[in-house]
């Protein structure tokens, strides 16, 4: 009696429900974050990670409009050169320490000169930070930079306590965030608290968020339905129907500023003298072939909208002139016919996951009616980024996570000799129009050098462009006041339990 | 017995030196490069010739490998090349983790597999001995990725019964601990289940067609008492072999159950770190796999003495 009174007890202590606090958070990512350090970070999930630990200088809103967050101010002087912003004055670090005017001027000092930082780039154009006041700072650039203030709103603006520089990343992130790091375990969790002091508290409704790296799309969506989580990023847009039909679910998307689709070898290596990457008008009958909607439909069940060009829709830059163009594969073969080719033969180098690999096999479908005879090379990711930057390829998946500045989505890959141009492109005239168009702050003018910009690259053709990418989400129906951002970043600002 | 394990302990330092080098050469034929790799949509030439320059990647294989080794003996296992974390650290992180996920599995794999086995090879030829052959066989087949998605809808998506996945230390909550560790322990124990199911039917099977064994039933002796006492107790030799082995085998190898459930664990580490190029972690992992291997191989020879008397006197 007694032994079956105990094993009675023993399976109710391992069969009870779990109970979940309301007041803590548990979010799902796609990938476990790199180094926990804004200057050093690489990653798209990082910058997650960073959302609620790590307050910028400035955000975004849900328009893309930029808006002060440690900063209460700004403006600009001397011809756009000299940026001086006024700091609040009532943001804390982590540990205590104010965030004032040297605090901002170690970090930009910091993410400048580290030897290790990634965020050079992003603030090349800083030739000194000089503390003005207390609470103010003055930033002089060489030349007036169109991206700046974009890049202050990301890792390049947030602001890590310089008491605890040499510690950053190797475990420890001490921010100014409304949240304050705890622990990570690698793999398996970053778990953060709130942060009582943070001069927005009241608008967080956490005590404590954790954020659990789960690559496979099916176990983040089984653990959300579960309820062992609140959001996850990224659903497959496979299990689309699944999360409509339950209703303790939400999904939610919106357009991101990324793009995927494919670029030319224009000069990088021998491998750039194959006919489609030698004559514009296969690349542009190539183009003809693909049926973007097709796309949309069945890879990305109506989520992936239709890109034609690099600014996705919720850019201030996108320019429907540039879209359209019906899937038109007589118009194809005739394009081949004058460039002297009955049937074209390429290779297509991608990173090996299901995605690329459905995306792929369509593509060949389709652009095989016009006569082209494509292989493919699914690689593993790492060997994939080797060859690409070797130019061991023809014609390479393209795909950018987005910025929210259109620099990063247009010059960081087509300007001559930019970092990400793996395809070696080079147009000096539409260099110098994107050049151009990062010096000038006017959004009118440079939406005007950017449609000049994209009407060169669109007789050029170094890069075709097939999707945006998605932002989606889904999350408990048991939460309430969650906006998504297109740029993929979780705000958690006035987001809460259903009451 | 003291010396037969000094023995095994040392026979163990030259199958480690070669180990090491090989992982080290093979990892280093690999196409990519970890640090183009880690880079990604940020690629600053400086930066990668900074972090290059303090990888030592440039310096030629041997020197890396002596540098690594002399590092290791002093204790240091560098560093990840893409979280910045000690690589010793995140080992005894996960250590815990796949040590305690490996002896729930075998303690279930051996509990399911061991008396099915006697089970099937007494009732040899019978319907019994058919579903357990049968059940071997689904056991070995069916695989651990399918499984485990169907347990956590059912157990924990419809009927709630049990966290979907995660880990909480042993330390923090035991009861949680062990339910969240039930799912994914079952998962990965029903192939070694049936390996041992299988074996232990095949030795049974061996033993009990013996003389003594048909002494001892002549003699009167209870079936149970034969069985269990005689029989048994000859027949687990090749079992505590395979269990050992497979022990092993479960710390290394349970990727697919890592990545189901979501369990930080070893096999979730290494492949992450092969796939980034991680070389210090995947040098570091193998070389605690490479190590617990041979710490199983010579638990297996001491308890071969325990099991079997004959051996504590070698002639």
């Amino acid at each position: 009696m007694l032994k079956k009174l105990a094993m009675g007890a023993t399976l109710c202590g391992l069969l009870g429900s779990t109970a979940v606090s309301a007041a803590d958070l548990t979010v799902a990512l796609q990938d476990d974050p790199d180094i926990l350090d804004p200057h050093r970070g690489n990653t798209f999930v990082g910058r997650m990670v960073f959302g609620p630990m790590c307050d910028a200088l400035f955000d975004i809103d849900t328009s893309l409009n930029i808006v002060p967050r440690l900063a209460a101010e700004w403006a600009w002087s001397e011809g756009d050169t000299v940026l001086t912003i006024t700091l609040r004055e009532d943001a804390l670090f982590h540990d205590g320490t104010p965030v004032n005017a040297e605090a901002v001027e170690a970090n930009l000092d910091r993410a400048m000169t580290l030897p290790e930082s990634n965020r050079k780039a992003e603030l090349a154009s800083i030739t000194s930070v000089e503390v003005v006041g207390e609470y103010q700072v003055a930033i002089t650039l060489e030349a007036p930079d169109a991206a700046f203030l974009a890049n202050l709103t990301d890792r390049a603006g947030m602001m890590v306590s310089p008491a605890t520089f040499e510690t950053t990343g190797e475990g420890g992130l001490v921010c100014a965030g409304p949240y304050k790091f705890v622990e990570r375990i690698q793999n398996d969790r970053i778990v953060m608290e709130k942060f009582a002091d943070h001069w927005d508290a009241d608008n967080y409704h956490f005590d404590t968020v954790t954020y659990r790296p789960i690559p496979d799309t099916t176990v983040r969506l089984a653990n959300l339905q579960s309820g062992d989580l609140d959001i996850i990023e990224r659903p497959a847009p496979s299990d689309m129907a699944t999360i409509e039909n339950d209703p303790n679910v939400v999904f939610e998307l919106v357009t991101g500023l990324g793009f995927y689709g494919v670029n030319f070898n224009m000069g990088n290596g021998d491998r750039s003298q194959s006919p489609i990457n030698q004559d514009a008008r296969l690349r542009d009958a190539l183009n003809l072939t693909i049926d973007r909607n097709v796309l949309n439909e069945v890879l990305g069940m109506g989520t992936y909208l239709p890109a034609y060009q690099p600014f996705s829709t919720a850019s201030w830059a996108y320019n429907p002139e540039f879209d359209g163009g019906e899937r038109d594969v007589e118009r194809a073969r005739e394009l081949m016919a004058e460039a002297g080719h009955e049937t074209v033969s390429f290779e297509i180098l991608y990173a090996n996951n299901s995605a690329m690999q459905q995306l792929f096999e369509l593509v060949q479908a389709m652009a095989a009616e016009a006569g082209f005879n494509i292989t493919l090379r699914p690689t593993e990711f790492a060997a994939y980024v080797d060859e690409r930057e070797a130019g061991n390829f023809e014609v390479s998946q393209f795909g950018a996570s987005g910025r929210i500045d259109p620099d990063g989505n247009f010059h960081r890959y087509l300007a001559c000799g930019s970092a990400g141009n793996v395809g070696h492109y080079c147009n000096d005239e539409l260099t110098d129009l994107l050049n151009q168009a990062r010096v000038v702050n006017d959004i009118e003018e440079r939406k005007a050098l950017y449609d000049q910009a994209q009407r060169i690259a669109a007789e050029d053709l170094p890069a075709l462009y097939f999707y945006y990418t998605p932002r989606t989400w889904a999350y408990s129906a048991n939460l309430e006041g969650f906006v998504p951002y297109a740029d993929g970043v979780l705000r958690l600002a006035g987001l809460k339990p259903k009451q | 017995m003291l010396k037969l394990i000094a023995r095994r302990i040392l026979v163990a330092i030259p199958t480690l030196i070669i180990l090491s080098m090989i992982i080290f050469g093979l990892q280093r034929m690999l196409p990519g490069d970890p640090i183009q790799t880690m880079m990604a949509e940020e690629s600053d030439p400086q930066v990668i010739a900074f972090l290059r320059e303090k990888y030592r990647l440039d310096d030629p294989v041997p020197v890396q490998y002596l540098a690594w080794v002399g590092n290791v003996l002093q204790g240091d296992f560098g560093r990840s090349l893409r979280t910045g974390l000690p690589v010793a650290e995140m080992i005894l992180q996960k250590l815990p983790i796949t040590v305690q996920l490996a002896t729930m599995a075998m303690i279930m794999a051996m509990l399911i597999g061991i008396p099915a086995g006697i089970l099937a090879a007494v009732r040899k030829n019978t319907v019994l001995d058919y579903i357990a052959n049968a059940v071997a066989l689904s056991g070995m087949s069916i695989p651990n990725f399918w499984l485990g998605i169907i347990l956590i809808m059912v157990l924990a998506v419809s009927w709630k019964l049990l966290p979907a996945s995660g880990y909480v230390p042993i330390t923090q909550d035991f009861w949680l601990s062990v339910r969240t560790m039930l799912m994914p322990a079952f998962v990965l124990s029903t192939a070694v289940a049936a390996y041992l199911m299988r074996h232990t039917r095949s030795a049974m099977l061996g033993v009990l067609s013996s003389d003594y064994i048909r002494t001892a039933r002549a003699k009167g002796l209870l079936s149970k008492t034969v069985i269990l006492k005689h029989a048994l107790g000859n027949a687990l030799m090749p079992i505590v072999t395979l269990s050992t082995l497979l022990f092993g085998d479960l710390l290394a190898g349970a990727v697919l159950t890592e990545q189901i459930f979501v369990i930080p664990g070893f096999g979730k580490l290494i492949v992450d770190a092969v796939f980034t190029r991680d070389y210090a972690v995947v040098q570091g992992v193998v070389l605690f796999t490479a190590i617990g291997f041979i710490a199983m191989n010579i638990l297996a020879d001491v308890l071969y003495i325990v099991v079997n008397p004959r051996l504590r006197h070698p002639q």
